[in-house]
């Protein structure tokens, strides 16, 4: 399993009520159900996703965050709720924050860094917005429209009161750096960001 | 139909007929002392009988879901696509039974059967059945079969309101139910579309009360009206639209009332075909247990409270064109399902045929279908 599921899986009690905002192909859900016997949903809007979550057991709903929200449930209705690398792909990350947070007692969001040094290198020697391996995109075709980093994000914390659990870093590949753990905005790739009210 | 049966047919099949002499009480309050089912099966029951799948028949459909009668039959089963070796449904991993619903009219009893009461047919004395009904004559059947528990119990449309009725009133004998381009309750607009066609068929000076039986008479021009307002809430505006566009017979207006448009002579065509082979009564009959359906009622409207009742595993597809039901439809029930905490999968499938969709291969449904049903099938075979 990807490195940064596993830290996250550590963060999760088991018998929870899980909620996966973007749960791709179910890889995370499925471990959690089999290891932990969590319950819980996956929203997707990949059909090849939706499906292969269907074909291994995960309950997904086919919801589109952007466009019809999370009225659908209740609130405080899952323990944890999780976003992995899709916050910096929605409309309204920050109503999207407060709607995890009405969801679920805990939330895990992970994002990609985009203060992370190679990033800053490559703006600043070409001028140009950034490409690499977590974001491998063009200006123009990229699903992620509100790339921010990791000061970025404590600071929506700090103004929205929302506690910060814990947070770690990983790199491109999801393994820890202890370099990065020093000086997370500047050298970490991918933020992974334990949150509560 | 070709000299040879296609690989993934299930091939030549015989119907049964099924004789219960229990009564069985319906919602109504009367009661059906004895009555027959006429079913289908393919595939084979396996030792535990874990694999058996019920496909529930929707307005219009019957027992004949896969397969032909014989080698002369034009057009297999109404649900061949989905059924078959390697299909959704596969035949080589579940057994399926389907079945003529209570009130039809392909051989279980219904409105054209004899009364015990008095010798005649029933005709409008048929009692109105409901879906809740028609799942407890389900369970008769399955006790039958030596089935204790569905594998799934599968449903378009008003089948898909048996699948789910079945999570309620059975929730320990089914595991999963399938509930495709259904509803958890019909809206004003679709009652009313029922209506005018139960109208169209009352209307009709053949219909003599519902005893044209007795008249030697049948409601024909009801019955072809009350299929095509049907057939157009079938399909969408997009999908006539390509098949007819504003196609006309000939070349040139004539100024008339007759059909000039080919959507016109094609609604008529089917109108017709429907109207020679279906009875009066049971369309009533289908269209106001359609009306009544409404699990919810029981539980002062809360859906979600019904639904915690359930203890199976839901699959629910809805279609984007699908007017008849909308996606909203299906997003409402699986919010409830949510509510309830049930286990529940939910996609919207992408299709330009409306309604009907759910009878009409499309790469995504299939996948999405067979992606679920084969993970049911490794439950249930190891």
């Amino acid at each position: 399993m990807r490195a940064d599921l596993e830290i996250i899986e550590k963060w999760i009690s088991p018998q929870s009520h899980v909620l996966d905002l973007g749960c791709g192909d179910g890889t995370l859900l499925a471990y959690l159900q089999d290891e932990k016997q969590a319950t819980g949903f996956g929203l997707e809007i990949n059909p090849d996703h939706i499906t292969s979550c269907m074909g291994r057991g995960v309950s997904v709903i086919e919801q589109n965050l952007d466009l019809q929200g999370l009225g659908n449930f209740e609130d405080q209705s899952f323990d944890v709720v999780l976003m992995t690398q899709a916050l910096q792909a929605v409309r309204r990350p920050d109503i999207v924050l407060d709607e995890m947070l009405r969801l679920g007692r805990e939330c895990i969001v992970t994002f990609p860094n985009f203060a992370y040094w190679r990033l800053r290198w490559y703006l600043m020697r070409r001028g140009r917005m950034p490409e690499s391996e977590t974001l491998p995109y063009k200006w123009y075709n990229t699903p992620n429209i509100h790339l921010c980093t990791f000061k970025d994000f404590e600071g929506l914390c700090y103004r929205k009161n929302i506690h910060i659990m814990n947070r770690t870093v990983v790199d491109s590949e999801h393994r820890y750096r202890w370099f990065s753990r020093l000086w997370p905005n500047m050298l970490g790739q991918i933020a992974i960001y334990r949150i509560t009210r | 139909m070709p000299d040879s049966l296609p690989p993934d047919s299930v091939g030549l099949v015989q119907p049964q007929t099924l004789h219960f002499s229990e009564p069985l009480t319906l919602a109504c309050g009367q009661a059906l002392p004895h009555y027959d089912l006429v079913v289908e099966t393919y595939g084979e029951l396996n030792a535990d009988a874990s694999n058996a799948v019920l496909i529930c028949h929707a307005l219009s459909g019957h027992h004949h879901a896969a397969g032909f009668h014989s080698m002369d039959e034009r057009k297999p089963g109404w649900w061949d696509s989905c059924i078959g070796p390697g299909k959704p449904i596969d035949t080589d991993k579940f057994f399926v039974v389907s079945l003529n619903n209570l009130g039809g009219c392909h051989g279980s009893t219904g409105p054209t059967s004899v009364n015990p009461d008095n010798g005649r047919a029933y005709g409008p004395d048929f009692p109105v059945v409901t879906v809740k009904d028609w799942v407890d004559s389900q369970a008769q059947l399955a006790d039958r079969l030596g089935v204790q528990q569905w594998a799934a119990v599968v449903g378009g449309s008003l089948g898909g309101m048996q699948a789910l009725q079945w999570s309620l009133s059975y929730p320990e004998r089914i595991r999963h139910a399938v509930v495709i381009a259904s509803t958890p309750r019909l809206t004003a607009q679709n009652i009313a579309f029922n209506e005018v066609a139960r109208k169209a068929i009352t209307s009709d000076p053949e219909f003599h009360g519902g005893r044209y039986g007795e008249h030697n008479a049948t409601p024909r021009h009801g019955l072809m009206l009350a299929r095509m307002v049907g057939h157009i809430t079938y399909l969408s505006d997009a999908s006539m639209g390509e098949k007819f566009g504003r196609e006309l017979r000939e070349e040139a207006y004539k100024f008339g009332y007759d059909a000039e448009f080919q959507v016109e002579s094609y609604l008529r065509y089917q109108g017709e075909r429907f109207s020679e082979t279906f009875d009066a009564n049971t369309y009533l009959l289908m269209t106001r247990a359609l009306d009544y359906f409404d699990p919810a009622f029981e539980y002062d409207n809360d859906l979600a409270k019904a639904l915690t009742h359930a203890q199976c595993e839901f699959l629910v597809l809805s279609f984007s064109t699908d007017w008849r039901f909308t996606p909203a439809r299906s997003e409402e029930l699986v919010k409830a399902m949510i509510a309830a905490r049930r286990k529940v999968s939910y996609a919207e499938i992408d299709a330009p045929w409306g309604h009907d969709a759910f009878l009409i291969p499309t790469p995504r449904y299939t996948d999405t279908f067979t992606a679920y049903m084969s993970r049911i099938a490794r439950e249930v075979n190891g």
